[in-house]
């Protein structure tokens, strides 16, 4: 196919995705609002107010970004792990591999579909935490540049979780185990200055770590690492999961017999 | 002679080592409406998924209107429609959506591809489903969405893996209509089908797959003319407790119904003949079972026969 033949067949798998979460949104939308706001009154007002300051702010002005961030994450990546799960489970798979669509398209198609439900889960929260906390922004552009990256990130994430997946445990195993624990301990809930050296060191092995706090840093000008070492480490990610996501498609694994 | 589909040496071993297509040739030419025939775990599925790009062949060459799979694979997927055996779309959309991203993966423009779905879902009787999800449609209503949806692009060879499977026969009937309204349109049509009826009225060349090799492949016309017996069944107005055929090998099913084996050179008047003659009346005639049926069993036995002895 020619260009437009390609961004025709990227703007259709872009659409379905959108609206099949859309369909859903009661599954896909309202929970991370609700969930969020638990987080907002039960730790920013009812634990937070007793816990004081953080990093020089107070504790809900601190977390609200990881809050936000943490959504970002799980959202996109449970996004593209179910929808291409459930193409495979239910065969529609086929509809896309006896097409003529590159392979690369259907990666995009597949990563834009989970980030537009990531920023979407993320402008929701960031609407909830206004009824917590006046937000403040230090940097616009370093706050989009993190979401877009982050839920590129995640996107691609779930979609090589989802090609490998063989039952619907499988596509649970690695949010539940890896990236739950990543996320709780990648500086959204502590500054990992009150961390000890050594648990310092190690929390710089979490990518996570990179993405909050550069997050964090666009609202509050504030974060515990360097930010050309966050985005040099979103950057990688992007590509090597990217390439690795169009390898996985092309040699057919998981998708032909 | 322009060739829609070519496959030459095609061989497909599973990871699990079973062998389900050992080494295939055939030719399928412009306009053809061809028939796959084989019984149940013959390679007809592995084949088609082959040629569809859903299997990874082991060996041999797959040309679809000389787009080879392995080097032009975007031009030989473009040229090519198919309708599955299984469902194989997504429960949860509606009619329209299906169809219209269809026509989005082979760049169909959306304006373009609503029309079209139009067109195709009020040609197939679905229009008026357009905005129900794909699973509220009845199992004849999800065959007809299949067609239509590899019909979105405008294909110029379409392959249906069983299209009759489960549809009751009105329906059945207004599909070959269908099928044989898009082949007089020049569209290139392979089907694989267990109704032989529906071979036989509708295919002008068959290949008969067994155990993953191909045991015949020819026109329907000259196979047809290789039946040299078949099984008449002669309904008599009296009841009748002997009869005597000279000449022919017959057998009474009960006292109203005579079955006759007839080799081709001898025709069916003396029959009548000897019938009259002894008061009997003849209310109607037909064949026990269909030509192509008796063929086909036939040729699967040959085949069984010869496996034998090189076993």
């Amino acid at each position: 196919m020619d260009f437009t033949g390609n961004l025709i067949a990227l703007k259709s798998i872009w659409i379905k995705e959108c609206v099949r979460f859309l369909r859903i949104w009661v599954q896909t939308l309202v929970p991370p609002a609700i969930t969020m706001s638990l987080y907002f009154v039960i730790f920013g007002n009812l634990i937070g107010s007793r816990i004081g300051e953080m990093g020089g702010f107070n504790y809900m002005e601190f977390i609200v970004p990881g809050l936000i961030m943490m959504s970002v994450i799980t959202n996109s990546y449970s996004n593209v792990a179910s929808a291409f799960y459930s193409t495979k489970f239910q065969k529609s798979i086929e509809e896309l591999l006896v097409s003529p669509v590159p392979n690369y398209i259907i990666v995009l198609g597949y990563m834009g579909g989970g980030m537009t439900r990531g920023l979407l889960v993320g402008l929701i929260v960031t609407c909830v935490s206004l009824f917590f906390v006046d937000i403040q922004i230090h940097n616009l552009g370093i706050i989009v540049l993190t979401l877009f990256l982050t839920s590129a990130v995640f996107s691609l994430a779930g979609l090589i979780n989802a090609i490998f997946a063989n039952s619907f445990d499988d596509i649970s195993i690695i949010p539940t185990f890896i990236l739950t624990p990543l996320t709780y301990l990648g500086g959204v809930f502590y500054s990992i200055t009150l961390l000890p050296d050594f648990w310092q060191t190690v929390s710089q092995i979490n990518p996570i770590i990179y993405m909050v706090n550069a997050f964090r840093f666009g609202f509050l000008g504030y974060t515990d690492v360097n930010l050309a070492v966050a985005f040099t480490v979103l950057t990688v990610f992007i590509t090597v999961l990217f390439i690795t996501a169009l390898t996985l498609i092309k040699k057919g694994i998981g998708l032909r017999h | 002679m322009t060739v829609a589909l070519s496959i030459s040496g095609l061989t497909k071993t599973y990871k699990n080592g079973v062998e389900a297509v050992k080494g295939i040739d055939l030719k399928v030419k412009k306009g053809d409406f061809f028939a796959l025939l084989g019984p149940n775990g013959a390679g007809k599925s592995t084949t088609i998924g082959v040629i569809a790009s859903l299997v990874n062949k082991s060996q041999g060459k797959v040309e679809i209107f000389g787009h080879d799979i392995d080097t032009h694979l975007e031009l030989a997927k473009s040229k090519l429609g198919l309708v599955p055996q299984e469902f194989n779309f997504s429960m949860f959309e509606t009619l329209n959506n299906i169809l219209v991203t269809q026509a989005g993966y082979y760049g169909v423009p959306r304006n373009i591809a609503f029309e079209r779905a139009e067109k195709y879902l009020k040609q197939l009787d679905l229009f008026d489903k357009k905005n129900m999800a794909a699973r509220t449609l009845s199992g004849g209503m999800k065959r007809r969405l299949m067609i239509a949806r590899a019909l979105m692009h405008e294909p110029k060879v379409l392959i249906l893996d069983e299209p009759t499977a489960g549809v009751d026969i009105e329906l059945r009937r207004s599909m070959w209509d269908f099928l044989q309204e898009l082949n007089d349109q020049g569209v290139t049509i392979i089907l694989t089908t267990h109704y032989l009826e529906e071979a036989e009225m509708l295919c002008k060349n068959i290949a008969i797959i067994d155990k993953g090799i191909i045991v015949e492949d020819t026109s329907m016309k000259s196979l047809l003319a290789t039946l040299d017996k078949e099984t008449i069944v002669l309904d008599l107005k009296q009841p009748v407790k002997k009869v005597n055929l000279n000449g022919y090998d017959f057998s009474m099913s009960d006292d109203h119904t005579l079955e006759v084996d007839i080799v081709k050179s001898q025709g069916l008047n003396s029959i009548f003949e000897q019938l009259s003659a002894q008061g009997n009346t003849v209310l109607s005639m037909r064949n026990k079972s269909n030509r192509l049926e008796e063929l086909f069993i036939s040729l699967l036995n040959k085949n069984k026969a010869s496996n034998s002895e090189v076993a």
